[in-house]
C-alpha cells in the first residue's frame, strides 16, 4: 500500500513516495476504496478468484452481496446507481460469467446508467485458444459500452480504473465493462498509488455551452403562446431537479415526462402535465401536435415517445438541451439545441427568461385530462368490477405511502401502469427499465436499490411473468437480509403481449398464458414472509401489512386477467391519435 | 436528401479494438463502408482513419458524432470528394507471355500512367494510383490478356482545406475546451447542413 513520509526540511515540505508491491487484486480494490465505492455485486468464479481473495481481507471496508446469477448482479448495481447517483460495481468470472452480464450491459447503457464491471480473463498466454471459459467479452461488449478495455498486465490497473470511473460517471454515464486476465491479478508489482482521473485527451464529457443558443432559446420561450416541456432522465442525472423546477416555475411552462425523467418533478406539482408516450397521458401526447415550442431537456425522442416521427411536433419550433451532442437531431431536428449538462444550461436559460403564466394554455391541459379520467382513469383507479385492477393496488400503494417510497418496476403492463399513477415526491426514486425493457428486472434491481437508499421503503412491482425471470434472487435476499417489498400484481397471463395479441391479433393468445408457482410458497422457502390477495376488502391491509413488515415480504396480488392499458399511442401511429379505449 | 459519396477522416488514440468500435457504428445502421484505412497521422501515437461511403449528408453527420462520440476519438470530418485530394493503388497480375507477345508492353503503362513492380517468367505485377476510373480503366486494357489477380487499396485522402492536426491536438490536451472543440462544427453551418 502507498505510504507517504512527511519530511520536514527547512521551510520545505518534502514528500518522498515509497511505493509497495502489491498484487494486481489488490491494486483493483485499493482503486475501488479511492473511489468510494461501499458496495459490490458480484459472483465468483476461477477466472477471477483473486480479487475474491484480496476481497477477504476488505470484508469491513468493501459490502460484496452474493446474488444468485451475475444478471442479477449487474440489474443490482444498476437500482443501486440509480437511488445512489453513484457508481454501481459488478464482479464475474470470465465465460458464463462475463456473458451473463450482457442484458444488464445493454440496459445500462440504453439508460445511461453508470456502472464498472470487472470481469475475470483466462491468463494473458490463453487469450485466442479457446481456453476453458475463455469469451472475448470485449468485442462482445463493445457495442453495449461506453467503454471498454483488457488488461494484461497489473502495471496497468490504477491507471485504468481510475479512467473507467471517471468516464463510467461523466458526462452521459454509461457502463464500462474492464476484463482483467488472471495474472494479471496475480502480479506484484510497485504502486505508487492511486490517482484519480480526471481528464483525458480524447473525451469531453460535457460539451461547451455556446451563449448565442442559449440566447435564442431563450427568445423563443419568451415569444411562446403554448410551450411544452418534455423532460427526461437528463434532470436526474445533471442532479439538476431544482434548476428545472425554477425554469418551469418562472416561465409558466407545463412539463410531462418519459419513463426515464418520472420522479424529477413531484407528481403533484401543478405544472406536471403528466406522462409522455405509447401509455402516457392524453393531453400531453395530444398537445404534442399543438404546442408552439416545445422544450425537449435531457431526453433522447425515443419512439416509445414519440409515435411516428414524421407526424411528431411538426408545428413546432423545437428546442433541445442535451449533453449528448449525438442526441441532438438525432430523431427530431431542433431549430435550437443547447448542447450542455442540464445542470449548466438551465440557470444561463433562467436568466434569459420572463416571468410568465400561460393559463389559457394550461387549462387545454386541464379539459383533456379530465376526459381520460372520465374515459379511463376512473375505471381503472376505482372499479365498479369484481376483479381488482393493477391500477387501484397503486393508488391504495400511494395513500399508503404518500409517494415517499423507491418503486422499481419490471416490464409489462404493470410497470406502465405503475408509472402512470404512482406518486413520487422524490427524485431517483422511479427505477425501471426504460430502454431496454427488460424484464426480470425489477427484483435484482430493487435490492440494489435498496442498498442504495438504505433509508427509503423499495418496493418492486413486478408481473407474474418477469419475477420468474430471476426469481432465484430470492436467495440473495435472504442471504443479504436486505428488506425489500416484492409486490407481484398477477394476471395470469404476459398481460402485455396478450394485450397486443387482443387489439392487434385478433385475440390469438399465442403461448402468453403462463403458469406460477405458490408464490407465497416459493417465497417461504427462502425464509420470506408473504400473503396473497384475492379480494378487494383485503387489499388495504394486506399493503399495509408488507410495508409494516421489517424485512423482505412477499405480496401476491389477483388482478382482472384480461385488463388492457388505455390510453395507448398504437406502433406507427402519431401521438395525436391516441386512443382511449 | 439524395446519397451521395462522403470521405470521413477519423483522428484518433492508438487502442486496439477502436477499429471494431467504428466499424460497429456503420454495420449496425446497415450502411456499407466502402472503403476503411487505418495509419499513422503526422503525428507520433495518433492514427488517422479514411472511411468512404456513400451516404445522405444527414446519416452522415449522425454517424460522425457518433464516432465522435467514442472515448478513444479525437475528432472526425466529413468531406465531399471535391474537398479532399486522394489516391488509391491498384496492383495487377498478368502472364508475362501474354502482355510480351500480344500488347506493347510500354505503350500501355505510359497510357495508363502505371509501371511494373515484378517482372518474372510466369507473369508480371503492375501498378497504378489514382481515381477510381483510372485504376478501373486498366483492368479492362488487361483482362483480355488473363488478368489473373487485381487487388485495389482503400482510399487515402488529404482534406484541402486543413492545416493538419497539430493546431487541434493542442487544444485537445488542455483541460477546458474551447468552443470549437467539442464540436459544434455543424451548428454554425447548419442552414448549409440542413435543408430548412
Ligand atoms: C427479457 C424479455 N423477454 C420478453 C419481453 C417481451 N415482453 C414485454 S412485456 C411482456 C409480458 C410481461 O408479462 P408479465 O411479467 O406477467 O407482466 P404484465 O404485462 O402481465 O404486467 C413480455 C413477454 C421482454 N420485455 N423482456
Amino acid at each position: 500500500m502507498q505510504t507517504f513520509d512527511t519530511v520536514k526540511a527547512g521551510s520545505l515540505e518534502q514528500v518522498s513516495l515509497k511505493t509497495e508491491s502489491i498484487s494486481g487484486s489488490e491494486a483493483v480494490l485499493d482503486a475501488f476504496l479511492h473511489e468510494g465505492v461501499t458496495t459490490i455485486f458480484g459472483y465468483p468464479g476461477g477466472a477471477i478468484m483473486p480479487i475474491y481473495d484480496a476481497l477477504y481481507d476488505y470484508q469491513d471496508k468493501l459490502e460484496h452481496i452474493l446474488v444468485r446469477h451475475e444478471q442479477g448482479a449487474i440489474h443490482a448495481a444498476q437500482g443501486f446507481a440509480r437511488t445512489s447517483g453513484k457508481t454501481g460495481v459488478v464482479f464475474a468470472t470470465s465465460g458464463p460469467g462475463a456473458t451473463n452480464l450482457v442484458t444488464g450491459l445493454a440496459d445500462a447503457m440504453i439508460d445511461s446508467t453508470p456502472l464498472v464491471c470487472i470481469t475475470g480473463q483466462v491468463f494473458a498466454h490463453l487469450l485466442g485458444t479457446d481456453a476453458f471459459q475463455e469469451t472475448d467479452i470485449i468485442n462482445i461488449t463493445t457495442p453495449i459500452t461506453k467503454w471498454n478495455y483488457q488488461i494484461t498486465d497489473a502495471t496497468e490497473i490504477p491507471t485504468v480504473l481510475a479512467k473507467a470511473f471517471f468516464i463510467a460517471c461523466s458526462g452521459r454515464p454509461g457502463p464500462v465493462l474492464i476484463d482483467i486476465s488472471k495474472n494479471a491479478q496475480l502480479q506484484k508489482f510497485d504502486y505508487k498509488g492511486y490517482q484519480k482521473c480526471e481528464f483525458i485527451r480524447s473525451y469531453r464529457p460535457k460539451p461547451f455551452v455556446r451563449q448565442e443558443y442559449v440566447e435564442q432559446a431563450a427568445d423563443l420561450i419568451n415569444k411562446a403562446k403554448k410551450p411544452l416541456v418534455v423532460f427526461g432522465q437528463g434532470v436526474i442525472l445533471g442532479k439538476a431537479e431544482k434548476e428545472f423546477q425554477d425554469f418551469i416555475e418562472k416561465a409558466g411552462l407545463p412539463a410531462a415526462w418519459t419513463i426515464m425523467g418520472l420522479s424529477a418533478l413531484p407528481s403533484g406539482h401543478p405544472l406536471n402535465v403528466g406522462m409522455l408516450g405509447m401509455h402516457g397521458n392524453y393531453a400531453p401526447n395530444v398537445l404534442t401536435n399543438e404546442c408552439d415550442v416545445l422544450i425537449a431537456v435531457g431526453m433522447r425522442f425515443d419512439d416509445r415517445v414519440t409515435g411516428r416521427l414524421d407526424k411528431y411536433a411538426k408545428q413546432a419550433k423545437i428546442i433541445h438541451l442535451d449533453i449528448d451532442p449525438a442526441e441532438i437531431d438525432k430523431n427530431v431536428k431542433t431549430t435550437v439545441s443547447v448542447w450542455g449538462d442540464c445542470k449548466e444550461t438551465l440557470p444561463l436559460l433562467i436568466q434569459l427568461l420572463n416571468h410568465n403564466q400561460h393559463p389559457e394554455w394550461l387549462q387545454t391541459f386541464k379539459a383533456l385530462e379530465q376526459k381520460e379520467i372520465d374515459a379511463c382513469i376512473q375505471n381503472e383507479l376505482h372499479p365498479t368490477g369484481e376483479q381488482m385492477t393493477m391500477g387501484e393496488v397503486i393508488d391504495v400503494l400511494n395513500e399508503l405511502t404518500e409517494g415517499k417510497a423507491v418503486i422499481v418496476t419490471d416490464v409489462g403492463q404493470h410497470q406502465m401502469v405503475a408509472c402512470r399513477y404512482a406518486q413520487f415526491n422524490q427524485s431517483k426514486s422511479n427505477i425501471t427499465s426504460g430502454g431496454l425493457g427488460t424484464m426480470g428486472f425489477a427484483l435484482p434491481a430493487a435490492i440494489g436499490a435498496k442498498f442504495g437508499a438504505p433509508n427509503q421503503t423499495v418496493i418492486a412491482i413486478m408481473g407474474d411473468g418477469g419475477v420468474q425471470m430471476t426469481i432465484q434472487e430470492l436467495g440473495t435476499i435472504m442471504q443479504s437480509q436486505v428488506d425489500v417489498k416484492l409486490l407481484i400484481l398477477n394476471n395470469q397471463f404476459l398481460g402485455m403481449v396478450r394485450q397486443w395479441q387482443e387489439l392487434f391479433h385478433g385475440k390469438r393468445y399465442s403461448f402468453v398464458d403462463i403458469e406460477s408457482p405458490d408464490f407465497v410458497q416459493v417465497a417461504k422457502g427462502y425464509g420470506i414472509p408473504g400473503q396473497r390477495v384475492t379480494a378487494r376488502e383485503n387489499l388495504k391491509e394486506a399493503l399495509k401489512a408488507m410495508l409494516e413488515y421489517k424485512g423482505a415480504y412477499l405480496l401476491e396480488v389477483m388482478v382482472g386477467k384480461e385488463n388492457n392499458v388505455f390510453p395507448m399511442v398504437e406502433a406507427g401511429t402519431s401521438v395525436s391519435e391516441i386512443r382511449l379505449k | 436528401m439524395q446519397k451521395q459519396e462522403f470521405t470521413i477522416t477519423v483522428y484518433t488514440e492508438d487502442q486496439i479494438g477502436l477499429l471494431n468500435r467504428i466499424a460497429i457504428i456503420f454495420s449496425r445502421r446497415k450502411v456499407s463502408i466502402d472503403s476503411i484505412n487505418s495509419s499513422p497521422s503526422e503525428i507520433k501515437g495518433i492514427y488517422r482513419f479514411t472511411i468512404v461511403i456513400h451516404e445522405t449528408e444527414e446519416m452522415v453527420i449522425k454517424i460522425c458524432r457518433q464516432i465522435e462520440k467514442q472515448v478513444d476519438v479525437l475528432k472526425t470530418y466529413y468531406n465531399t470528394s471535391d474537398e479532399i485530394v486522394w489516391q488509391e493503388l491498384a496492383l495487377y497480375k498478368v502472364p508475362t507471355d501474354e502482355v510480351a507477345e500480344k500488347v506493347q508492353v510500354e505503350r500501355l503503362l505510359r497510357e495508363n500512367g502505371a509501371r511494373a513492380v515484378v517482372i518474372r517468367k510466369d507473369y508480371t505485377v503492375f501498378e497504378t494510383t489514382g481515381h477510381r476510373e483510372e485504376t478501373d480503366a486498366l483492368i479492362k486494357v488487361l483482362e483480355p490478356y488473363g488478368l489473373i489477380e487485381f487487388v485495389r487499396s482503400a482510399r487515402i485522402a488529404i482534406i484541402k482545406n486543413s492545416n493538419g492536426f497539430h493546431e487541434k491536438l493542442k487544444e485537445f490536451e488542455q483541460l477546458a475546451p474551447g468552443p470549437e472543440l467539442v464540436e459544434n462544427e455543424y451548428l454554425n453551418k447548419r442552414n448549409e447542413v440542413f435543408d430548412y
